[in-house]
């Protein structure tokens, strides 16, 4: 890099910098003014200061915010173990076709997301070509249900963040030096110590990214739980979106998304101070 | 269910002297691979089989009643279905330009250049990346609805450079950071001022970055869904469209659309990976 100091940078940069300060850092303080303001649709919203808000939101959806941790995390834990074996194989034994299987991997992103959500509640469901057939040959009993239920929801949430952990994964465990592998399959270590001793923690990086891509993707979601969950399956989302768009109670709606948006942030700018930005921006390149 | 009970497949580690071992343990991790891989095709294999369902009603039931190319034919015969597929492609290719207008320049300072702000345009990188969409979303809906802005699609133009003009600085700017700045010193001292230079060296060579950057924008913006909904209006993309009708019913020219989308974007990245191949690094 050469140091060159002056306007240039400044001038490259300005156009993209307004446009992100504007309508990405601006409206997330916004948003806070927002939540602090009381009134109703009809008469309009003063700004009155009434962090009291806070606590009346929390005391009322604390379910769905509970919940929405719940679902993010068992999905990324999920997603993680489905992953690492994959990503492992395709980095170590992908060979000549490593490409093409990062885009087998990438396959689902050409299909629209509300879509491939939708085709699982076309696979889920009761009269559906997976459970209608199972149950009409007496396979499963007829009363198993499992769209509307946690499963469903979870299901969908893991599907949907495959690609999100394997890309960090492989990513990571491609940048592994064989060498090193080498050499502690040299020095008499296990295949097992080999694993635990050397790949994991070289592959720490992968880890930590893929978790927080889909944890937060995962957390913030509400279209899972709008297709293919039920009334006991509302995360935090589904109450934001039904809040702002349908209620028109902006109060609320900003409340909830600043408190979400302040764990949000919290976790993001834990992981950057602790990890740094390159694995999760790699992934993305 | 929990966690633990998730399929935790034999985390064989195969090593140099695995060879010595059985076969059958070699074939654990590539079968299982391949089984992820079908899975994770499964919605697809649907979305594609259930664009040919006969679906007697117009919409699209869980039943299969029969093979039929007519969804096909009538692909356009759903007027704002039609007009919704066309605001997604109209907002897709505005914010595609945007974003590589004004991306690639970010780019090249954050690439080339130490200066003040550096580490904030970084961060605020980040955060978008990583930042949950519906925050992003309500968020810019509360700055709308403060600024008394319609919203329309401008307003869903403006969310999406917001979030797809990172994708086009990290891609861009990690091709500048990969490029020899030798070629360059050698057009200096060739006598070609900064303007020729970056014309007729610098921006071919990031080229292929660019053109990488812009199809992610392109396709992140097609498919977005969470930020949309929150600033459109009464507006409709493709996939708000498409989550509107889960509740009355699928027709199942949304299933046509889907594949055809799918399709097109395989050749695209095909022919773009052709390219890049061929494309000297």
């Amino acid at each position: 890099m050469r140091l060159r100091r002056g306007a240039t940078p400044y001038l490259l940069g300005l156009p993209a910098g307004l446009w992100l300060g504007i309508f990405f850092v601006v409206p997330i303080v916004t948003v806070l003014s927002v939540s602090l303001q009381t009134g109703n649709p009809d008469t309009g919203y003063a700004l009155t200061w009434n962090f009291s808000i806070f606590g009346t939101v929390i005391n009322q959806y604390h379910t769905e915010l509970l919940r929405s941790f719940e679902y993010g995390l068992i999905s990324t834990v999920i997603a993680l173990v489905i992953c690492y074996p994959m990503a492992y194989w395709i980095a170590f034994h992908g060979g000549r076709h490593k490409s093409t299987y990062l885009f087998l991997i990438l396959l689902p992103f050409f299909v629209s997301f509300v879509i491939r959500t939708l085709s699982w509640q076309f696979i889920l469901s009761d009269r559906g070509i997976v459970l209608g057939n199972l149950k009409s040959w007496g396979i499963i009993p007829s009363s198993l249900h499992v769209l509307s239920t946690p499963f469903a929801v979870i299901a969908g949430l893991t599907y949907n963040a495959l690609p999100f952990m394997a890309l960090p994964l492989y990513v990571a465990l491609e940048k592994i030096d064989r060498r090193v592998v080498q050499a502690a399959n040299d020095l008499y270590a296990s295949p097992r110590a080999t694993f635990t001793r050397v790949i994991v923690p070289l592959s720490s990086a992968g880890i930590f990214a893929g978790i927080l891509l889909v944890f937060v993707t995962n957390v913030g979601d509400y279209v899972n739980a709008a297709i293919l969950g039920g009334p006991g399956t509302t995360m935090i989302g589904n109450v934001i979106e039904t809040s702002y768009l349908e209620n028109l109670d902006y109060p609320t709606a900003s409340a909830l998304s600043s408190i979400l948006m302040a764990a949000m942030l919290l976790i993001i700018w834990l992981y950057a101070r602790t990890f740094g930005t390159q694995a999760v921006e790699e992934a993305v390149t | 269910m929990s966690a633990v009970d998730a399929p935790a497949p034999a985390v064989a580690p195969r090593r140099v002297r695995v060879r010595t071992r059985g076969g059958a343990r070699r074939l654990i991790l590539p079968v299982y691979t391949w089984l992820v891989l079908l899975f994770t095709a499964i919605p697809i294999a649907v979305m594609i089989a259930y664009s040919f369902n006969q679906a007697p009603s117009g919409r699209l039931t869980f039943h299969w009643t029969g093979f039929t190319t007519q969804w096909y034919q009538q692909v356009f015969d759903i007027s704002d279905l039609t007009s919704a597929l066309v605001h997604s492609l109209e907002v897709a290719l505005a914010s595609t330009v945007i974003s590589v207008l004004i991306g690639t320049p970010l780019a090249l300072a954050l690439a080339r250049y130490r200066f003040r702000g550096r580490g904030a345009a970084d961060a605020v990188i980040f955060t978008d990346i990583a930042a949950p969409e519906v925050v992003v979303g309500a968020s810019l809906l509360s700055l709308f609805i403060s600024l008394g802005v319609s919203r329309g699609l401008v307003t869903i133009v403006i969310a999406h450079v917001a979030f797809s003009v990172v994708f086009v600085v990290v891609v861009v700017r990690a091709r500048v950071q990969g490029l020899d700045r030798s070629i360059e010193k050698a057009a200096y001292d060739l006598g070609a001022g900064p303007w020729v230079t970056f014309q007729k060296i610098t921006l071919p060579l990031i080229l292929p970055g660019i053109v990488a950057g812009a199809l992610l924008a392109f396709a992140m913006s097609i498919d977005d869904f969470i930020i949309t909904e929150f600033v459109a209006g009464q507006t409709l993309t493709f996939p708000l469209w498409v989550y509107g009708a889960v509740k009355v019913g699928i027709p199942p020219q949304v299933f046509v659309m889907g594949t055809l989308i799918f399709v097109v974007g395989i050749a695209l990245a095909i022919i773009n990976a052709v390219l890049q191949r061929r494309a000297p690094a």
